[in-house]
């Protein structure tokens, strides 16, 4: 056991949580040591909720207009919506990560699996804020069985979190038939070097005895909490029930879950495949329906992609587990290879699990990057994870790389010897691990496309519109694992995201540009009101998304809205007056998610970014930038030319073509844009009016002030 | 070897014996509804619904609070159970039980008791290699 002294301690009172709300959130500045309880009030809960919305609320009163990512000020906040933690309906284990982005500068909202937002909750706290800049390496323990919450001293040689993460559970644990009741959220030694870093969040796998990691991934969480000299978030809590939460009704709460059981039960075979291969089932299909990312987004198919297919995958899983990231999570869909071996860096040749990969790492870290060996994906997917690397923003990134090496602007002399071709693993492997040594050339691929392009544009002479076009970031932010060329919808849930371009506000390529469904832009703007809002709501209740639309009822496609599976919907609706006791229906849903989504983009605002300006695309995601990419798809974007602008490509040059087609898909995007801010109740600049803060209960006296600065 | 309830529909009678007695040592009510062993009256013969031990229910369960006992039977420790009821939706013969009010959820442990309810010999107590 490691020699741990107490450098501050707070007790308080254990009292069971009612509804779903402890109605008390926990604060602890790892820089004074000061660690005290702060009451959620009637407020709190009317306008943000729970969870995401917890967060920022807490956040925007914590940080200064001008506060950077690694200002002491900076939060890290963890919420636990009203609904975590339940055990009944599937996915309903999530917390939700904000901070100040160290790549974007403005808050960035990370929903994790794993088990410690529930324990935290179960503990007594409706939500973690970490502020301050600890001098020394420290542990936060929240001991949820006693009522305590201590700072700890950190001399643990350890970081890389598949193996931080095992020891504190066993340490923390009281037996080991215990270690369940423990989670631990940590990062790794790329988190120390490099901002396109993550947190993980741990749960201990009682069938294979070991721990697990579910990532807080996006915008550099890990670089702030390493930054802040934590090296983890320790809480147990042991007494688990199936009705901790405390609900109002629980007959309707195990009711529908049960409901949805049956449901994944008989459909997810046919439907998902989840509990085979987790998300990884789309890889074949986005490569079938030309939407798989390769060669850093140029393409989106090839024969290759085959290797990648979620069948390549299963050969690597261990099946027949419930792989839920947290319990009665039935769609089961975080799949794990046991026993790898890794053949390069520090782990080289010893048995590791890995978890995943996901089907954003697939794409990340295989096909964007033309890797098309499954096991070599694997192998970067543990590396990342245990180094505390976001798989998305590191495929994206090294696809950038690999393209600059492609046109000469990188070449071994400026890349430290390694040979960036397409494919070549063994030199992304080279690249993560400098990453994690904080040295070499990853480390400047580390700090994401958005620096590397003002880094190469300076240091090699390097056309900045070229590295515009082609690098795969908006806002500071790596796009993640979905070609968007063809779907105007997509390039608007992208771009306009308020965090930076992630799927998770709206995912609409397929009732786009498969379906057909969205045709005007008032569809689309429709479309892209309505997603993010209500995909808000799982950030907002802790949630996970899965269960919502990728298992569907049978009868689903003969509803009225089959995108928004009505019935799903409904069950959401019936779960959350079951726990809370409040009234709820699917229209106030959204309005729940509109409040803090709208003081979501005032905080955007507020620290500088989220104008009109800020929601621009790189061309890549819009159209093809180079002419080897529009001769790949010249059939379909010469007919494209003539059907939708009226001109007649024969006789034109295959430039002259690119630049007609640039510049209406860019005045589409424009149109886009105007379309979505209108229906959002947004100024043509992306501003809040007042009158649409008014109308949805968000015009308190600090978001007027900010949003009135850019009226 | 396992050890499961055998059911003879063909000799059931539906005079519901088996659900009163198993209702009643187990739950101390007299209702069906909290019984591990189902009888639904049906043409030609009543359907008799009892746990076969199969297990998949073990393979489900997150906390391993189900186990297969030395005697091939399924048992559930509640202690460990946290209600969420995946066993009861990947039960393949329905026989994995919630009732309302409960946490726990419930299953024939193959005790036998009903048997020795049964007036129509449409039950028995066996050791066997095949369900």
């Amino acid at each position: 056991m490691t020699d741990r002294k107490i450098l501050a301690e707070f007790s308080y009172d254990l009292k069971p949580l009612e509804k779903g709300y402890n109605r008390r959130t926990l604060y602890v500045n790892v820089g004074s040591k000061e660690i005290k309880s702060k009451p959620v009030s009637d407020m709190m809960i009317d306008k943000f909720v729970g969870g995401k919305g917890f967060d920022l609320y807490l956040m925007w009163h914590g940080v200064k207009d001008d506060t950077k990512w690694n200002d002491p000020e900076n939060e890290i906040c963890i919420g636990f919506g009203p609904l975590c933690g339940n055990t009944n309906y599937p996915g309903s284990g999530k917390s939700i990560v904000t901070t100040i982005s160290p790549l974007t500068g403005i808050p960035v909202d990370c929903n994790v699996g794993g088990h410690f937002g529930p324990y935290a909750k179960f503990s007594g706290w409706d939500a973690i804020e970490i502020q301050g800049k600890a001098e020394e390496e420290l542990i936060v323990f929240i001991d949820g069985d006693k009522g305590s919450v201590r700072i700890l001293t950190a001399p643990d040689e350890e970081i890389n979190s598949h193996i931080l993460a095992e020891e504190l559970i066993k340490e923390f644990a009281d037996s080991p038939d215990k270690h369940q009741f423990v989670s631990v959220v940590s990062s790794g030694k790329g988190a120390e070097h490099v901002p396109i870093s993550c947190l993980n969040f741990s749960f201990w796998d009682k069938r294979r005895k070991v721990a697990r990691l579910k990532q807080a991934g996006r915008g550099g969480t890990g670089m702030v909490f390493r930054d802040k000299r934590i090296k983890a978030l320790v809480v147990k809590f042991s007494g688990l029930k199936g009705d901790t939460n405390h609900p109002e009704d629980l007959e309707t709460l195990q009711k529908t879950g049960l409901k949805l059981h049956r449901e994944i039960e008989e459909g997810d075979s046919s439907q998902c495949h989840m509990r085979e291969v987790g998300t990884a089932h789309l890889v074949e299909i986005m490569n079938d329906y030309d939407l798989l990312p390769i060669k850093n987004f140029k393409y989106g198919q090839m024969d290759e992609a085959k290797g990648l297919a979620s069948w390549e995958f299963k050969k690597l899983f261990t099946q027949g587990m419930p792989d839920g990231c947290w319990y009665g999570c039935s769609l089961a869909c975080c799949k794990a290879v046991d026993g790898f071996i890794p053949r390069s860096g520090p782990y080289k040749g010893k048995s590791v699990l890995v978890d995943g990969p996901e089907y954003e790492t697939v794409g990340g870290c295989g096909s964007n990057l033309c890797i098309w060996d499954a096991k070599d994906v694997v192998e970067l997917n543990f590396y990342c994870d245990t180094y505390g690397i976001d798989t998305i923003s590191f495929g994206t990134s090294c696809a950038f790389a690999m393209e600059c090496y492609e046109y000469g602007i990188l070449n071994k002399e400026r890349t430290g010897g390694i040979d960036l071709t397409w494919g070549n693993a063994d030199a992304v492997f080279e690249l993560i691990h400098q990453m994690a040594r904080g040295e070499g050339f990853g480390v400047i691929v580390g700090q994401g496309v958005r620096k590397m392009k003002e880094t190469f544009a300076r240091e090699y002479g390097a056309d900045p519109k070229l590295l515009q076009d082609m690098g795969m970031e908006a806002k500071g932010l790596e796009y993640s694992q979905y070609m968007s060329k063809e779907s105007l919808a997509q390039q608007g849930g992208y771009t306009l995201a308020l965090k930076g371009p992630q799927h998770d506000e709206a995912w609409l390529i397929f009732m786009d540009m498969v379906n057909n469904h969205i045709p005007t832009f008032e569809d689309k703007a429709e479309a892209l009101h309505y997603f993010p809002m209500f995909r808000t709501w799982f950030g907002l209740q802790g949630l996970c998304k899965l269960p919502w639309n990728d298992i569907e009822p049978a009868n689903n496609a003969e509803t009225d809205e089959p995108a928004k599976v009505p019935e799903h919907v409904q069950n959401y609706v019936d779960i959350y007056t079951a726990i809370t006791g409040k009234p709820l229906d699917k229209h106030e849903l959204i309005r729940q998610s509109e409040r803090v989504y709208n003081f979501q983009k005032a905080f955007c605002l507020r620290m500088g970014r989220g104008r009109r300006i800020d929601d621009v695309p790189p061309y890549r995601a819009v159209g093809p930038v180079t002419e080897e990419e529009y001769l790949s798809r010249a059939e379909r974007y010469d007919k494209l030319l003539q059907e939708k602008q009226g001109i007649d490509p024969a006789g034109k040059s295959t430039a002259e073509k690119m630049a007609l087609l640039r510049a209406f898909r860019e005045d589409q995007y424009q149109q886009l844009i105007d379309a979505v801010y209108k229906r959002k109740g947004w100024t043509p600049e992306g501003v809040p009016t007042l009158e649409h803060l008014k109308n949805i209960g968000m015009d308190l006296p600090e978001v007027l002030e900010v949003v009135k600065r850019f009226l | 070897m396992k050890k499961v309830l055998m059911t003879y529909p063909q000799n059931c009678i539906a005079c519901h014996a088996c659900e009163s007695v198993c209702s009643n040592l187990y739950f101390k009510v007299d209702d069906p509804a909290f019984s591990r062993i189902r009888i639904t009256e049906a043409e030609p013969e009543p359907h008799m619904n009892a746990c076969n031990q199969c297990g998949i229910c073990v393979q489900t369960c997150p906390t391993l609070a189900l186990t297969i006992n030395s005697q091939g039977v399924v048992m559930l420790n509640k202690n460990l159970c946290i209600s969420c009821y995946m066993c009861v939706a990947s039960c393949p013969t329905g026989s994995m039980f919630r009732h309302l009010g409960g946490l726990a959820p419930f299953k024939c442990i193959a005790c036998g008791s009903c048997t020795e309810a049964c007036p129509a010999d449409a039950i028995s107590i066996a050791e066997t290699k095949e369900i």
